[in-house]
């Protein structure tokens, strides 16, 4: 048959579908017979009696050989589609994307503002603005260790609790201002991270996950029993909000709504947050990129991709991997230190392993070393688990005891499968390369994407 | 005759409590290309890596250019200006040609970087039209072009290789050693370990023969090739 007729029109095999029908119909007969068509049934004295229920059977057969006679003559009768090239955003789109993106999420909270109003949009801006970019900084933060270096590291949140504490602790010791602290909280959360570092120098892949997995566990359990410290499981509360220079976001004559003769709004603070994370989580990504195209961060991906080639190279693989860590924490102290101050609030609770899988599946699913990617992944896990919560019209159709969130996990591991089976590298999988010989750049376009590494 | 640049006196290195180098000696003197050549498992890759400090000779001393190197880090060796093609390649398969050059110019602060760049790609114009590309989708003989070329990146005044023809056609082969005899020409101190008996005595100056983690000859390149011992080991039955 003429290869190129097949392709543009398939011809259908009318005979050979009609065949596969009758065959279906046979086999489907003789095995749903005994089960579907016979039913053995007590009658009045408690003796069996066979019933037949020969309609069901036949539309039970029916619904199967139609389906299948369809699938045969319409889809499964079309040519193998040829091997795809990687998904590539044309040129013109992707040089516009990242400046559109961060322009939505500029005007993000004016719009919800302005569409619901004061009232209404706080939920949206908190728990989905807000809290998405929580996470996408935590994953940006992880992506330098796991992503770029290739550390499999299972307790970053560890880090966010230090972020978190030091913040809490030193705010309400000293009465120091969110600005002072939060350099301090991204200082100290990467001293943890060297601390945790130095030990594991020698260790890869499984037995670097277990030791991070532990250190993680370690920094919560003192969390929970160095009582005098941390407050244990009580946690600590009244943690001060963080102002506007000097401005508080409070009902007061001196606060955020008074100054600027506005009528006092809880909606001003939540704003404000936004502002302060996203502003936050475009430097973790702006510091990210440009340390990529820097020595360090060229070493990091060197280090992810061999290890001993690094060392023969002539780069310390000691200092590589410790400023890492190091790297990694701080983005993970300044995010756990604006979640202390948007909570006021804070306890061992917020940094359990289930944190570290979170982030750790943002980064997996996101795609290891990709920002894009962990902005997707961050805003489907998140976000996702956000809107369950809006999903009351489920409790219609399931009753009015059925609580989607439940359900949370279930689809957050069919996620996770489906993502690892079509995109076992994540979602977006190719590495942009650092360096271009400038004139060379049109002609390699199409290179790049040759297979894959 | 002057002092060595590579003296390797009673080098013993251990894997556990297996040792695996049973006490080497071997000079490379300047401007020489020397090879080492022996079964698979003699010990040659392990005298490689000892030279590397990994693994760490547990006896003996190696001394570079004038300086014992025997207990110092990998990354400092490396910044003695001794660069190494490892075994397997060891290229960087997710980073393309010109990031894995770069890599190799991490020591040099890259003040030489176009500079070494255009003499890497007039040894090896196929990696100047695959910059681009990503190390894992070249071919393997354009793998190793890499990995020399990435060791060259740091303008090392001594060039160890560890099997470079593994696994390559006989024509690629042939590329590669004679990028290799250009750059001996060229001034390059060139330490080579090599499997490939038969060209690697026909490239080098000298050579040694290792059997179990000693040394059991050595010679010229010429000597070897034609003493009895040698042939019948390394050369008949399979080599031309």
């Amino acid at each position: 048959m003429n290869r190129d007729a097949t392709a543009s029109a398939p011809a259908i095999d009318w005979v050979g579908a009609l065949k596969d029908a009758f065959f279906t119909t046979i086999v489907l007969t003789a095995i749903l017979g005994p089960f579907i068509g016979l039913l053995t049934v007590q009658n009045m004295e408690h003796k069996l009696v066979l019933e037949t229920r020969w309609p069901l059977l036949a539309s039970l057969v029916a619904v199967v050989v139609g389906g299948r006679l369809l699938l045969k003559l319409f889809v499964w009768n079309r040519p193998t589609k040829t091997k795809k090239a990687p998904f590539a955003l044309p040129p013109e789109v992707e040089r516009v994307a990242a400046p559109f993106f961060i322009g939505l999420l500029f005007v993000f909270p004016v719009v919800i503002l302005s569409t619901l109003g004061a009232g209404g949009s706080i939920k949206w801006i908190d728990n989905f603005g807000i809290q998405i970019l929580i996470y996408i900084m935590l994953g940006w933060g992880l992506n330098v260790v796991v992503g770029l270096a290739g550390l499999l590291d299972l307790g970053y949140v560890a880090f966010y609790a230090v972020g978190a504490y030091s913040y809490a602790l030193l705010a309400k010791t000293f009465g120091l201002s969110f600005w002072m602290l939060l350099p301090i909280a991204g200082v100290l959360a990467a001293t943890w991270g060297v601390i945790l570092g130095f030990p594991v120098l020698r260790l890869r892949g499984d037995y670097l996950a277990i030791v991070t997995l532990a250190f993680g566990e370690i920094i919560r359990l003192i969390l929970v029993n160095w009582v005098d410290f941390s407050n244990g499981y009580a946690g600590i509360s009244g943690i001060p909000r963080p102002t506007l220079f000097g401005i508080p976001f409070t009902a007061a004559d001196n606060g955020f709504a008074a100054t600027f003769g506005l009528e006092f709004s809880p909606i001003h603070r939540t704003m404000f947050l936004y502002y302060v994370i996203l502003a936050l989580a475009l430097i973790t990504a702006f510091v990210t990129l440009r340390l990529r195209r820097l020595p360090i961060g060229r070493a990091w991906e060197a280090l992810r991709e061999d290890e001993i080639a690094c060392r023969s190279l002539g780069i310390n693989t000691t200092n590589t991997k410790l400023t890492a860590f190091a790297t990694g924490a701080m983005f993970g102290g300044f995010a756990g230190s604006f979640f202390a101050a948007r909570q006021g609030f804070i306890s061992p609770e917020s940094f359990t392993f289930m944190e570290s899988a979170n982030i750790l599946a943002i980064v997996v699913l996101g795609g290891m070393g990709s920002l894009w990617g962990v902005v997707i992944a961050a805003v489907a896990l998140v976000g996702g688990f956000e809107l369950m919560r809006e999903m009351d019209f489920l409790k219609l159709i399931f009753g009015s005891d059925f609580d989607p969130t439940q359900y949370r996990t279930l689809l957050f591991g069919f996620a996770m499968v489906a993502i690892m089976l079509w995109k076992p590298r994540g979602l977006i999988s190719t590495r942009e390369p650092t360096a271009f010989l400038k004139e060379r750049k049109s002609v390699s376009g199409s290179l790049v994407k040759e297979g894959h590494g | 005759m002057s002092e060595p640049l590579l003296s390797i006196r009673g080098v013993e290195t251990y894997y556990g409590n297996i040792i695996a180098l049973k006490g080497v000696d071997m000079d490379v003197h300047e401007g020489e290309i020397v090879t080492l050549i022996g079964a698979n498992g003699a010990g040659k890759s392990t005298l490689m890596m000892t030279i590397f400090g990994n693994p760490r000779a547990r006896a003996g001393s190696i001394v570079y250019s004038g300086t014992d190197i025997t207990q110092l880090p990998t990354h400092e060796i490396a910044r003695m200006r001794i660069a190494q093609s490892p075994e397997g390649r060891r290229i960087f398969p997710r980073m393309t040609v010109l990031e894995n050059l770069q890599m190799g110019a991490s020591i040099d602060d890259f003040a030489h970087f176009d500079e070494d760049l255009k003499r890497v790609f007039g040894l090896f114009p196929r990696l100047e039209e695959r910059i681009d590309q990503r190390g894992g989708t070249l071919s393997g003989g354009e793998q190793q072009m890499l990995a020399i070329a990435r060791a060259l990146m740091s303008r090392p005044k001594m060039l160890l290789l560890d099997e470079p023809s593994l696994g390559l056609a006989p024509l690629v082969v042939k590329g590669i050693f004679d990028a290799i005899r250009e750059l001996n020409r060229e001034g390059m101190t060139v330490f080579l370990v090599e499997q490939n008996a038969f060209h690697a005595l026909k490239l080098a100056h000298r050579g040694y023969v290792m059997v179990n983690g000693v040394i059991t000859m050595s010679g010229t390149g010429k000597e070897l090739l034609e003493s009895p011992e040698v042939r019948a080991a390394y050369l008949e039955g399979g080599h031309h």
